[in-house]
C-alpha cells in the first residue's frame, strides 16, 4: 500500500527531505491519499462499473433521474406513549412537510410482552408507541392517508405480528393491499448482533421473516417486508465497509430462505430494502454507498440469477448516525446531522431519517424532530442537492475510493463465508465479539484523544453544566390508559374466536407452515402481540445470548 | 479475553436467556486485591454496546468481570449478585427505565445483605435523576461520556 501510495510523487524533487506527511487510513481500512490522480482509478479497476444512473450496475443510482423525478422521502423516526399521542405526533410530521412516517414502538411490543405484563411495568410507550391489539393501530393511523404517506415500522422481533397488524389494519380501512407500500425493519439478525429485541432463538427467527417475505409477495407485492440493518451493526463496533458487507451476508441469507420455498428471485427481491449508517468520513460513506449498490446488484445478477432490474436495486433508507453524535454539547449534532443529511443525498438514498440532536439524551421532543425535517428540507430547497444526478461521479479519489470499498466488502464477505457463514457467525457471538471488541478500541482511542471528536476530546466546554435538552417525561397515567384499553378491547372481542384463531397459530408453527395467514387472522379477531408470541414462543422457544468476548 | 464460561441460567422461564460470562482472573502479580464485579444488562433494554465496552475495559483492569446479557429482572440480578459474592453489583441503562427498575432492586439487595456492597449505574441517566439514583443507595453513576478509566479507579478505590 504505501510503495503504491509514493508512486504517484516524483522521486527526484525535495520531498524526500522533508518530514514524511502523516500516513491516513479509514476506518475501513484503506489508505487515503493526499492526491488521486487517473492513474489511482485506472489501478484500483478503472471506470468499468460507473455506468449510467437507472442502469446495472447501479453505482450511481437506481433511478434514471433520481431526485430530479423526486426526492428522497423524508421520515423521522417518532412514536412515544400510547396511540393517540403518536397519532398527533404524526400529524405534525406531516403538517410540517413529512413525507414517510417511521414509527417507534416501545420495548414490550418489540419483544412481544403486552402492556399488562408484569416485565412491562415501566417501559410502556417510554421509547416509542405501545402496541397490544389491531384496535392500537386504528388509533394511532386514523386520519392518515396510507396512499399518500407511506409507513415504515421499526420492528423486528415481534415484526411478523405487527406487519399483520398494520396490513388488517389498512385493508379494515378499506385500502387494498395489493397496492399498499410501506416497510418494516423486520430484520432479526441484526437484532442478535445489536440492538437486541430478539425473541425467538436464531433459526425460527429466520424463518419468520421467510413467512413474512413469501407472504407479502403473494398478498401485499408492493410492501417491503425487511429492511436489512447494517445501521446497527455500525453502532455496535462494524467498520462502514463491515457494515455493508455484513448486511449483504444477512440480506443473503433471507433470501436463501425464502428462495428454499420455491419462490423465484424476482418474486421477492424487488422488495429487500436496506438500512445504513452514515457517521463517519465524508467520502468513505458515499463510496460505501456507491461501491455497495453495484456490490449488491452483481450479487443479484450473477449469484441469484435476478433478471428484472428492480431485484438488483439497493433501496435503502440513510441519514441516521446515532454513532457520530456526542452527549457532549448536544447543539453541535444539529450541525452533525446537516452534514449526514448532506452524505446521504450525495450517496443517492431513497429515503432519509436523521437523528435529532437531542436522541442522546432523550426521544426527541417536536422541536428538534422538526429542526431534523427542515435540514433536509434546506437541502432539498435551498442547496441545489436535487438537481444532479451522483454530483461526485468521476472524481479520481470518489471512483478509486468507491472500488476500494467494493474490494473491501468482497474481502470481508468471502472471510464470513470461509468461517462457516453469517448465521452461524451470529449464533456463535463471533461477530458479536468482534464488532465489540472494535467498539472498544474505538472507546480508548476517543478517550485518549486519537480519534478527534469536537466537544469531546477537542474544544471541551467543560464549564456548561446545563444542556440545552428538554425531557420527556414519562407518564404513568398513559401507561394506565394502555393497559385499560387492552382490557376493554379483550372484554369486547370474541373469545372464542381469539382462542380458535390463536390455537392455529400454534398449529401452523408446528406445521412448519407459513405462520402469516394465521397471524393475520388473529390479529384481526384482535389478539394481542403478548398472545400470539406466547404461542409462537411454545413451538420455537426462546433465544439464548451467546455471549463471547 | 478469549475465556468463555457460561453458566448460570437460572433464572425465570421466560428470561431464561440470560447466560454469565466470567472472565479469567487475571493474576497481574502485584498486590492489587481481587475485586469481582457482576455487570447487568437490566430491564428490556437492547442496547449492550456500552455494558460490553465497560466489560473489556474492567476485565483490562484485571476485574473478575460476570456478565449477565441482556434482559435482567431485579430477583435475578440480587440473586447473582448473592450467589456470585460479588464485590460490585454494577448496571448499564440506555432506555430510560432505570429508576423505576433500581426502585425494585434496592430492597432485593437489602433483604440479601448486599448493602456493603458497591453498586453502580451507568448509561443514559439524565442529570435530574442522579440524586435519586443516590438515594437508592447507588454510590457510583457514570451518565454517558463519562470515562472507562474513571470507573475502574472509582471500583478500586471503593473496594477495598
Amino acid at each position: 500500500m504505501n510503495d503504491r501510495a509514493r508512486q504517484g510523487t516524483k522521486p527526484e524533487t525535495k520531498q524526500a527531505t522533508k518530514p514524511e506527511i502523516k500516513p491516513v487510513v479509514n476506518e475501513s481500512g484503506i489508505e487515503v491519499k493526499p492526491l488521486y490522480t487517473p492513474e489511482d482509478v485506472e489501478r484500483s479497476g478503472g471506470y468499468k462499473l460507473v455506468g449510467l444512473p437507472g442502469e446495472y450496475p447501479f453505482t450511481r443510482g437506481i433511478h434514471r433521474l433520481m431526485y430530479r423525478k423526486q426526492p428522497w422521502t423524508m421520515r423521522q423516526y417518532a412514536g412515544f406513549g400510547n396511540p393517540h399521542e403518536t397519532n398527533q405526533r404524526f400529524k405534525y410530521l406531516i403538517a410540517n412537510g413529512q413525507t414517510g412516517l417511521n414509527v417507534a414502538f416501545d420495548l414490550p411490543t418489540q419483544i412481544g410482552l403486552d402492556s399488562d405484563d408484569p416485565q412491562a411495568e415501566g417501559e410502556i410507550g417510554r421509547v416509542g408507541m405501545s402496541v397490544d391489539t389491531l384496535r392500537d393501530f386504528e388509533l394511532a393511523f386514523d386520519g392518515i392517508d396510507l396512499d399518500q404517506i407511506t409507513v415504515s415500522l421499526t420492528i423486528n422481533g415481534a415484526a411478523a405480528i405487527l406487519i399483520a397488524m398494520y396490513l388488517a389494519m389498512a385493508e379494515k380501512r378499506g385500502y387494498d393491499v395489493k397496492k399498499l407500500r410501506g416497510t418494516a425493519q423486520n430484520d432479526i439478525l441484526k437484532e442478535f448482533i445489536g440492538r437486541g429485541t430478539w425473541i425467538f432463538p436464531v433459526e425460527p427467527s429466520i424463518r419468520l421473516v421467510g413467512d413474512t417475505i413469501e407472504y407479502c409477495a403473494e398478498h401485499a407485492p408492493k410492501y417491503s417486508p425487511v429492511s436489512v440493518c447494517g445501521y446497527h451493526i455500525r453502532e455496535s463496533g462494524a467498520t462502514p465497509a463491515q457494515e455493508m458487507a455484513y448486511a449483504f451476508c444477512i440480506a443473503k441469507a433471507y433470501a436463501d430462505e425464502v428462495l428454499k420455498r420455491g419462490l423465484s428471485i424476482d418474486e421477492f427481491a424487488g422488495r429487500l430494502s436496506y438500512n445504513f449508517n452514515i457517521f463517519g468520513n465524508i467520502f468513505e460513506q458515499v463510496c460505501k454507498f456507491r461501491a455497495g449498490r453495484s456490490l449488491w446488484a452483481k450479487i443479484m445478477k450473477e449469484e441469484y440469477g435476478a433478471e428484472a432490474p428492480g431485484s438488483m436495486w439497493l433501496r435503502m433508507i440513510a441519514a441516521g448516525g446515532g454513532g457520530g453524535l456526542t452527549f457532549e454539547q448536544p447543539e453541535l449534532n444539529i450541525v452533525r446531522g446537516a452534514y449526514y443529511a448532506l452524505i446521504s443525498a450525495l450517496s443517492g438514498t431513497q429515503t432519509m431519517a436523521l437523528c435529532s440532536y437531542d436522541e442522546a439524551y432523550t426521544i426527541p421532543t417536536e422541536y428538534s424532530a422538526r429542526i431534523s425535517l427542515r435540514t433536509m428540507q434546506i437541502l432539498i430547497e435551498e442547496m441545489g442537492l436535487t438537481e444532479t444526478v451522483d454530483p461526485l461521479a468521476g472524481s479520481y479519489y470518489v471512483e478509486t475510493m468507491t472500488n476500494q470499498m467494493r474490494d473491501k466488502m468482497v474481502e470481508i464477505m468471502a472471510e464470513t463465508d470461509a468461517q462457516g457463514g453469517i448465521v452461524k457467525l451470529v449464533s456463535e457471538g463471533i461477530v458479536q465479539a468482534k464488532v465489540s471488541a472494535q467498539a472498544y478500541q474505538m472507546q480508548r482511542d476517543i478517550e485518549s484523544g486519537a480519534f478527534p471528536k469536537v466537544g469531546v476530546n477537542r474544544y471541551r466546554n467543560d464549564q456548561d453544566e446545563e444542556h440545552p435538552v428538554e425531557f420527556h417525561a414519562y407518564q404513568e397515567e398513559d401507561a394506565r390508559r394502555q393497559i385499560e384499553n387492552l382490557e376493554r378491547v379483550r372484554a369486547e372481542r370474541d373469545a372464542q374466536d381469539v382462542a380458535r384463531c390463536l390455537a392455529q397459530v400454534g398449529v401452523d408453527a408446528r406445521a412448519g407452515a407459513n405462520v402469516m395467514p394465521a397471524i393475520v387472522a388473529a390479529v384481526k379477531a384482535y389478539a394481542s402481540v403478548g398472545e400470539i408470541t406466547r404461542e409462537l414462543v411454545q413451538v420455537y422457544g426462546r433465544y439464548r445470548e451467546p455471549i463471547r468476548f | 479475553m478469549e475465556s468463555r464460561l457460561p453458566r448460570f441460567a437460572r433464572n425465570d422461564e421466560r428470561f431464561a436467556s440470560a447466560r454469565t460470562v466470567r472472565t479469567n482472573v487475571m493474576n497481574h502479580g502485584n498486590n492489587q486485591r481481587h475485586i469481582k464485579v457482576l455487570l447487568a444488562k437490566p430491564g428490556l433494554d437492547g442496547h449492550d454496546q456500552g455494558a460490553k465496552i465497560v466489560a473489556r475495559a474492567m476485565m483490562d483492569a484485571g476485574f473478575e468481570v460476570i456478565y449477565t446479557g441482556l434482559r435482567q429482572t431485579p430477583e435475578a440480578v440480587a440473586r447473582m449478585s448473592l450467589e456470585e459474592d460479588v464485590d460490585v453489583i454494577a448496571l448499564s441503562s440506555m432506555a430510560g427505565s432505570h429508576l423505576p427498575f433500581c426502585r425494585k432492586l434496592k430492597p432485593l439487595l437489602e433483604a440479601d445483605g448486599l448493602t456493603d456492597k458497591l453498586w453502580l449505574i451507568g448509561g443514559n441517566l439524565p442529570a435530574l435523576d442522579h440524586q435519586a439514583l443516590r438515594e437508592l443507595g447507588f454510590r457510583g453513576i457514570f451518565p454517558t461520556g463519562s470515562k472507562l478509566d474513571a470507573i475502574v479507579d472509582f471500583i478500586r478505590e471503593q473496594v477495598k
